[in-house]
């Protein structure tokens, strides 16, 4: 059923060329969510990375259209999107509100938990690069432990990321599925899959970021591979309340073994003199939250 | 006579506003309840649900997300609708700074209450004010009738100059108080307002980029047309407020020929033809200051009332005409520019500063927080400006109308 890289639509929606940073992870998740997305789409954006990406006045990097709005209103503005092409008789269009992590898990969360206990039929998906990173790399409710960003400089993050796609969960919605560009046809299945199901679906992409992660452009795929072997980014979607691991997440917990935490850190700059001690509290909140995925994932099977 | 029928209703201001709401055929509502507005959009909700308004209406989780809603909603080519008061409007400041900026014909009824701290849920006009520079129209209502009309009218202002047009009327006074309202009938709402279509609209058989990125300086696009910077844009907004009064004055001629009663476009006066003394005010307070005038009128003073119906854009040339043969023009804020004066009384200040017309022009703080403001204190106020005129001592700080400190 999962499609193969090579069975994806030719069908390409971003252009040539875009102002996101060389390696930015966000690209090529984007790429791929609108090739699931085929067209009949209108997007919104506030303040973030893909506002950069999309271009500025008056050129776009896409072929969709593309309302941008003010940084805490995207699953508002999706809500008026939906609300106002129902009104208008076009109610086959998806309505696809797109945010950075503090757009959604800080700044924007009011909008996006309103919208999602309204059940408004929408896609929301939060890239997630684990800080603001279009500011410049400020901490978020999104960073993990121990993450050095330009407002937890010496110390790093002192508190554990925000689970969002739990906060949603506890919504009721009827879908609800993490990804990571590194596993392309993995995010585009699930993205057809949001396509067909009505009501709020919300979809969690972790977006490795060279800049603030710091790590080496080239190796941005290679990262977002690692987060997943080493547990600190679980694939896995929520249907109607019932849990699945997916793709890779899915062969790790029949193989068993997740990679230790410490290989992912070590190759980020942003964790960069991080304590043992940090390492571990990472660690055991990664072990504490795939136990549980395991758990999940096997009582639906 | 026969038998011709008025639709005479007593009425709240809230619902004159929402009955003119259910006839422009609003097709996308979305409002947070907050004192005093809340039984405007109760009563649309009410009629959603009836079936009576064929619209969706959203029930969003802040005033913020409403006027959000309303934003994309017009984006995608509905007619929309919210309402709000004081931290209501506050909180969705951004976003009211956002409809103007991306010229969208949104109309909000604005419930005037004080700004909070400390708390108060009663009346004055700040909350309003301080939205007066984030390039929307605002019109302020003197009574229910004058609710009830107006946004009809300010729909159709709204999709002519392409600017979000702000409702405002007194809260309480206005939209707690019933009086009796003529409600328009279908057939002429019909008439006057044309179904909305929008100059833009988001779609995905034409994809754009709306309110992106967008530099100082003009920049050329892909086929090499040089398109506007961010400073030409803000210009032709600027430009488009500049030009509205026409289409302000127009809708309110056009309602009045239709429905036989209109509400003087900008500015408006009561027995100042042959006046030497003008009251001026916006909103509920003109009604008090017309007793007031009366009351004078009687001791033989020349003093009328000078009604500002149009706050932004600001009625500078009407004004000017208007105070023309005045030796005195006394204006009472229902709010503050806090560490200057009225915003009324500075703005007519300004007006008249090139002009060539020059009354001796006194500031009163008046009604804040829900102050009551009783004819007699408007009269004792006017009499001083004339006392300090007449003592040939025109220079009067702005006076506070009964502060008990």
């Amino acid at each position: 059923m999962a499609t193969k890289i090579l069975d994806l639509p030719e069908e390409e929606y971003m252009l040539p060329g875009n102002r996101a940073c060389a390696g930015c992870s966000l690209g090529i998740g984007f790429r791929h969510i609108l090739k699931a997305l085929g067209g009949n789409c209108i997007f919104t954006v506030p303040a973030s990375c893909l506002t950069v990406l999309g271009g500025m006045y008056p050129t776009s990097s896409v072929k969709v259209p593309w309302m941008n709005v003010v940084f805490p209103s995207s699953a508002a503005a999706a809500s008026g999107l939906v609300a106002g092409l129902k009104a208008t008789g076009r109610e086959d269009i998806t309505v696809v509100a797109m945010a950075g992590d503090g757009g959604t898990a800080d700044i924007g969360i009011q909008a996006l938990s309103g919208a999602a206990e309204r059940n408004t039929n929408f896609i929301y998906i939060c890239y997630d690069n684990e800080a603001y990173m279009n500011t410049g790399t400020q901490r978020s409710g999104s960073t993990p432990i121990g993450a050095r960003t330009t407002t937890t400089p010496a110390f790093g993050k002192q508190q554990q990321a925000k689970d969002v796609p739990k906060i949603l969960e506890a919504h009721g919605i009827p879908y609800i599925a993490t990804s990571c560009p590194s596993f392309p046809t993995d995010l585009y299945d699930k993205v057809k899959k949001a396509v067909g199901i009505k009501g709020t679906r919300y979809m969690h992409m972790c977006a490795p970021c060279p800049s603030g992660w710091q790590f080496p452009a080239k190796d941005t795929v290679e990262i977002g591979r690692m987060a997943v072997e080493c547990g600190a980014v679980v694939l896995y979607e929520i249907e109607d309340g019932v849990f699945r691991l997916t793709s890779r997440s899915k062969k790790l917990a029949e193989q068993g073994e997740l990679q230790p935490v410490r290989e992912y850190v070590s190759v980020q700059g942003r964790f960069k003199g991080i304590e043992d001690e940090t390492i571990e509290a990472m660690q055991s909140w990664i072990n504490k939250r795939w136990t549980e995925c395991i758990k999940r994932d096997a009582e639906n099977r | 006579m026969g038998t011709k029928k008025h639709h005479i209703s007593i009425i709240t201001g809230n619902d004159a506003a929402a009955e003119a709401v259910k006839l422009c055929g609003v097709q996308v509502v979305a409002a947070y309840p907050i004192t005093p507005q809340s039984s405007v959009v109760e009563a649309l909700s009410k009629y959603v649900e009836q079936g009576i308004m064929n619209a969706e209406f959203v029930t969003v989780e802040s005033e913020h997300s409403a006027l959000g809603v309303c934003i994309a909603a017009s984006t995608v080519g509905a007619r929309v609708f919210t309402a709000t008061s004081a931290n209501g409007l506050a909180y969705m400041c951004e976003q009211v700074h956002w409809a103007a900026g991306a010229r969208l014909p949104i109309v909000m009824c604005c419930v005037n209450r004080a700004m909070a701290a400390p708390w108060s849920v009663l009346n004055d006009q700040q909350d309003s004010m301080t939205m007066r520079d984030a390039g929307w129209i605002q019109i302020f209502c003197r009574n229910n009738q004058e609710i009830h009309d107006t946004v009809i009218q300010a729909f159709k202002i709204a999709e002519t100059v392409h600017v979000p047009v702000m409702v405002c009327y007194d809260g309480y006074i206005l939209s707690h108080t019933v009086m009796p309202v003529e409600l328009v009938s279908q057939e002429k709402v019909d008439a006057f307002l044309p179904k909305y279509v929008p100059h833009t609209i988001l779609d995905p058989s034409h994809p754009r980029n709306l309110n992106p990125v967008t530099l100082a300086d003009p920049r050329k696009d892909g086929s090499g047309t040089l398109c506007h910077g961010y400073m030409e844009l803000r210009y032709l907004h600027q430009e488009a407020l500049l030009n509205s009064p026409a289409a302000i004055v127009a809708a309110d001629k056009e309602f009045g020929k239709l429905v036989g009663r209109n509400w003087g476009g900008m500015v408006w006066g009561y027995r100042n033809e042959d006046a030497e003394i003008l009251l001026m005010a916006a909103g509920s307070l003109t009604m008090e200051l017309s007793v007031a005038v009366d009351a004078m009128r009687e001791e033989g003073i020349k003093v009328g009332v000078l009604g500002l119906r149009v706050y932004r854009p600001f009625p500078n040339k009407e004004l000017v005409e208007a105070v023309r043969k005045a030796k005195l023009v006394a204006v009472f804020d229902k709010s503050l520019s806090y560490g200057n004066e009225g915003p009324i009384c500075a703005d007519l200040k300004s007006a008249l500063y090139t002009s060539g017309v020059s009354p001796v022009v006194h500031g009163y703080i008046t009604g804040l927080g829900g102050r009551d403001v009783k004819y007699r204190h408007l009269i004792e106020a006017a009499k001083k400006s004339i006392a300090a005129l007449n003592n040939g001592n025109p220079v009067k700080e702005t006076e506070w109308v009964n502060v008990q400190i």
